[in-house]
């Protein structure tokens, strides 16, 4: 039997090897030996943030070819959790350290590395457009359960939530129900879920990160502030989180260099617009852990 | 005389040598050790490996209880599931994942056996050239496509099929029955292929026809070999999180009826797992979840011993 | 009459039950591979994914599931052989073989998702792998183990006592006899085990999302010393298997075309599994013919 699987990889690595020939070449000449860095940069946690700090991660690595940069998810509470055991260098979380249970948020240092901002979305049946605060608040809380109520087709609300515990969650429910418990609903645990669900369920409503608004859903604007960029920079759109990096104690020379990096011009206005996400720099505004929202 | 002496020591060596060697060990004893030492030495590992496992969850399942003095009563009772608000309920989950599993159990086990029964005796040249491959190929599709199969396709179906929002027990039981059927089917036929072919002659020869034959004399005769079958497939429905949570709504209430949102065990461990904190209350309940899952396939494997080993008796009786 | 009408009655139900099963499966394949196909291309097949949105090819996520499988089989085989020589051959049958059965069918119901933390807590965090091919080979390991030694036992047993006392009464050892007469015999039926744990290892995702990790760092596939760093045969660096990148493209896929590519790269994964079933089942037989001589 292993013969048989051997065989089989055999087949699948020649077929590949032919490929690889031609890529080997691109990857050498990028070899720039500018700084001597070294060293192993884990960077584990939250999967919304995974895309961009992995493809930041490749570019940095293209220049400093010394440095072993691995980027994995597995969540923000996996992040926090293991950059406070030590066990990573880094942790990714969507989620200020201090908003979690367990987590020793003064041990650990905050790398805001962009900003995220969410808006509810429904299926496009609802025919709903806008809300007011008020409504969304009474539609998470089961107060309101049919979307004539609020001025769409005559059809029952179906919630869809994030998980218990996760930072889209979190961060949501400080915006919109401050304090009050959501009413059980479904939950899912990813923006991808969400989306299908959403533009695929009549009457479902749930919320999702501006990246993932398509035209299968229809994103709703609340007391007539549309969900753009610019209004999450000036704080008129009130739903938006920042996407954190946390270090514990003295991070080593690479993974500074990569956090510098994460913040340098080329990332932020080129990989973090493109991801979808808004720009550090571009905010007009500063949250803290407790939500409340400064002028810069 | 040193001569003579010498020669004796000799013969004395020889002699020796040869109680030695008809004292000693065979060849073929030898290897018998060998192999028992290899075997028994594999059999440690799993042992090992089991211990671990079963250790890991249990120590971090029961820490709900002796950190977070949770009481098991209430965990076990209680229908309110907020982890993030101290309130840890896990009846809703318990429900759910027995309602899908036994549910799946229910229906795929007549398919299988019928597509097990058409494979050995109605048409064991299509069943092995046709159909074994398909059934094996099934069972490498990942969960997360079965998933997304399930949303896309069986929830707009029962959604128009049965009303609600498609969400529910019902659309998880159709996706788990699909999923644990090659599981259940290639067992079943497994079983069905052991049972020596004198049975099936015999009966044949005192003039029962062929469902005659199946159902009092194959069939009977691999019961045991079914009814683990079934487990496994159960087995897998248990532990199947992916696939579940995407059509089951996986929301932590009791479930009311089949067509509304419910939840399981596994689905909930899943979605919650990467955002809670190790050591802290919302995680240990998750693992508590893990613990309940470990313990019920205890218990039903505890139960399929206890049936199969009756069948055997009877049987040989 | 009565009897020959249920015969009659039940072959139709049979049928009919046939039919529904086949008429499922087929619609799940077809659905698959017409939905996956038309977005398969040969650059789909070798490229490299863009980490960023997903898009690109999923050549080196394909070469990682094969290769995830290949270390998995060899660490799981030669386990499994021997403790299903151990239940089949030396295991009496008391309360003890009994526990260590019901043990071993344990840890194959377990979730998942729960391997694949304890794999994550302590392989990768403790032990200090980090995430990788090994560590992922041996969380799918844990899943192999009682379907393969549950399935190689069946097979050994399966075998006629008469086998088996012929090799006895030639003088071999009980060793002998059941590696060299019995495991023969009994080949074909764990090559259908072999078959259906590796399809099981191809599909799973759950396990592998904390072990083997879910980036594929873009390798060198013209440097195969197993000890550097860019090396595909590295055992030590992370790798998104196919499966894995299905589950990443359904759940925070950015693309605007990750359904499509998810998709097909699921057509791929039913091929893979396909000609790997196909494989595997030539082979089963080809050694059958040749170590037992028999046509």
């Amino acid at each position: 039997m292993n013969k048989g699987s051997k065989l089989a990889m055999g087949i699948a690595a020649i077929s590949l090897l032919l490929v690889g020939c031609g890529k080997a070449t691109s990857s050498t000449s990028s070899k720039e030996s500018s700084a001597a860095l070294s060293g192993k940069v884990t960077a584990v946690g939250s999967t919304a943030l995974q895309p961009l700090a992995a493809k930041a991660g490749s570019n940095f690595t293209a220049k400093n070819s010394k440095v072993n940069l691995t980027v994995q998810g597995g969540g923000s509470g996996t992040g926090l959790s293991q950059v406070q055991a030590g066990a990573v260098s880094i942790g990714d979380s969507d989620i200020f350290a201090e908003e979690k249970d367990g987590i020793k948020a003064d041990k650990l240092t905050d790398h805001k590395v962009a900003v995220v901002g969410m808006a509810p979305v429904v299926n496009k049946d609802t025919g709903i457009k806008n809300l007011k605060m008020a409504q969304l608040k009474q539609i998470f809380t089961g107060k309101i359960t049919n979307w004539k109520e609020v001025g769409g087709k005559d059809e029952k609300i179906v919630i869809i939530n994030r998980a218990q515990g996760s930072g889209t969650r979190a961060t949501f429910e400080n915006a919109v129900l401050k304090g009050t418990d959501a009413v059980k609903s479904q939950e899912q645990d990813s923006n991808g879920a969400v989306q299908k669900i959403v533009s695929t369920t009549p009457g479902a409503v749930s919320y999702l990160a501006f990246s993932y608004f398509t035209n299968k859903l229809q994103a709703v604007s609340i007391d007539n502030v549309t969900p753009t960029d610019n209004n999450v920079e000036t704080n008129k759109w009130k739903i938006w989180s920042y996407e954190h990096m946390y270090t514990k104690g003295t991070p080593d020379k690479a993974t500074t260099a990569f956090l510098k990096y994460m913040d340098s011009k080329t990332v932020q206005d080129s990989l973090v617009k493109d991801m979808g996400y808004i720009s550090i720099h571009d905010m007009k505004v500063t949250k803290d852990a407790k939500g409340v929202v400064t002028q810069n | 005389m040193e001569q003579t002496n010498f020669q004796l020591k000799k013969q004395d060596t020889q002699s020796q040598e040869w109680s030695k060697r008809l004292h000693h060990a065979t060849r073929a004893t030898r290897e018998d050790w060998i192999g028992r030492g290899v075997s028994y030495l594999c059999i440690g590992v799993i042992i090992l490996v089991v211990a671990s496992m079963l250790w890991f969850i249990t120590s971090k399942g029961i820490a709900t209880f002796t950190q977070n003095h949770v009481s098991l009563w209430k965990f076990l009772s209680g229908t309110d599931w907020s982890p993030s608000q101290g309130k840890i309920g896990a009846l809703p989950m318990i429900v759910g994942s027995f309602a899908v599993t036994f549910a799946a159990a229910i229906v795929a086990t007549p398919f299988a056996v019928g597509t097990a029964i058409f494979m050995t005796e109605i048409s064991p040249n299509k069943g092995r050239k046709f159909l074994q491959p398909v059934i094996e190929l099934l069972v490498g599709i990942p969960s997360v496509v079965y998933g997304f199969i399930g949303l896309a396709v069986v929830v707009p179906f029962m959604r128009h099929l049965v009303g609600g929002s498609g969400f529910g027990i019902i659309s998880a039981t159709f996706v788990l029955f699909v999923m644990v059927l090659p599981t259940i089917t290639s067992m079943t036929v497994d079983s069905l292929r052991a049972v020596p072919r004198y049975y099936k002659e015999a009966s044949l020869a005192l003039g029962a026809t062929r469902w005659q034959t199946v159902s009092k004399v194959i069939l009977r005769s691999a019961t045991p070999g079914i009814l683990t079958a079934v487990i496994f497939g159960m087995a897998r429905a248990f532990g199947e999180a992916l696939a579940v949570q995407m059509v089951i709504g996986n929301a932590a209430v009791m479930p009311k009826d089949l067509i509304s949102a419910a939840s399981t065990l596994t689905s909930q461990l899943t979605t919650g797992i990467g955002d809670t904190i190790d050591g802290t209350l919302p995680n240990n309940a998750l693992w508590s979840l893990a613990l309940i899952l470990l313990l019920m396939s205890l218990f039903f494997n505890a139960l399929v011993r206890v049936i199969a080993k009756r069948g055997q008796l009877k049987h040989e009786r | 009459m009565n009897a020959k009408r249920k015969d009659m009655i039940a072959t139709v139900i049979i049928d009919l039950i046939v039919a529904i099963v086949v008429g499922i499966l087929f619609f799940l394949l077809a659905y698959i591979l017409i939905k996956g196909l038309p977005h398969v291309s040969w650059s789909f097949l070798t490229g490299a994914t863009d980490s960023f949105d997903g898009t690109g090819g999923i050549g080196v996520q394909l070469f990682n599931s094969f290769y995830l499988l290949v270390l998995t089989m060899l660490i799981s085989i030669p386990i499994s052989l021997g403790a299903g020589i151990y239940l089949a051959e030396y295991a009496k049958d008391n309360w003890r073989t009994s526990l260590i059965r019901s043990a071993i069918e344990v840890l194959s119901s377990l979730p998942s998702v729960v391997v694949g933390l304890f794999g994550f807590l302590l392989f990768v965090v403790k032990f200090k792998i980090g995430f990788s091919v090994i560590s992922g080979a041996i969380a799918l390991t844990f899943f192999n183990l009682p379907l393969l030694t549950r399935n190689i036992e069946e097979s050994l047993s399966a075998v006629s006592r008469s086998q088996r006392e012929a090799g006895l009464s030639l003088g071999l050892s009980k060793w002998k006899t059941e590696v060299g007469i019995i495991l023969p015999v009994a080949l074909p039926g764990i090559v259908t085990g072999v078959v259906l744990s590796a399809g099981r290892v191809f599909g799973e995702a759950a396990a592998l999302i904390y072990t083997a990790g879910q980036s594929a760092p873009v390798t060198n596939f013209a440097d195969w010393n197993p000890m550097d760093a860019a090396s595909p045969l590295n055992p030590f660096r992370p790798a998104e298997t196919l499966a894995v990148h299905i589950w990443k493209m359904n759940t925070e896929g950015l693309a605007s075309n990750a359904a499509a590519l998810s998709a097909a790269a699921s057509a791929v994964l039913i091929i893979a599994v396909l000609l790997f079933n196909l494989g595997a089942r030539v082979l089963g037989s080809y050694l059958y013919r040749r170590v037992t001589a028999s046509k």
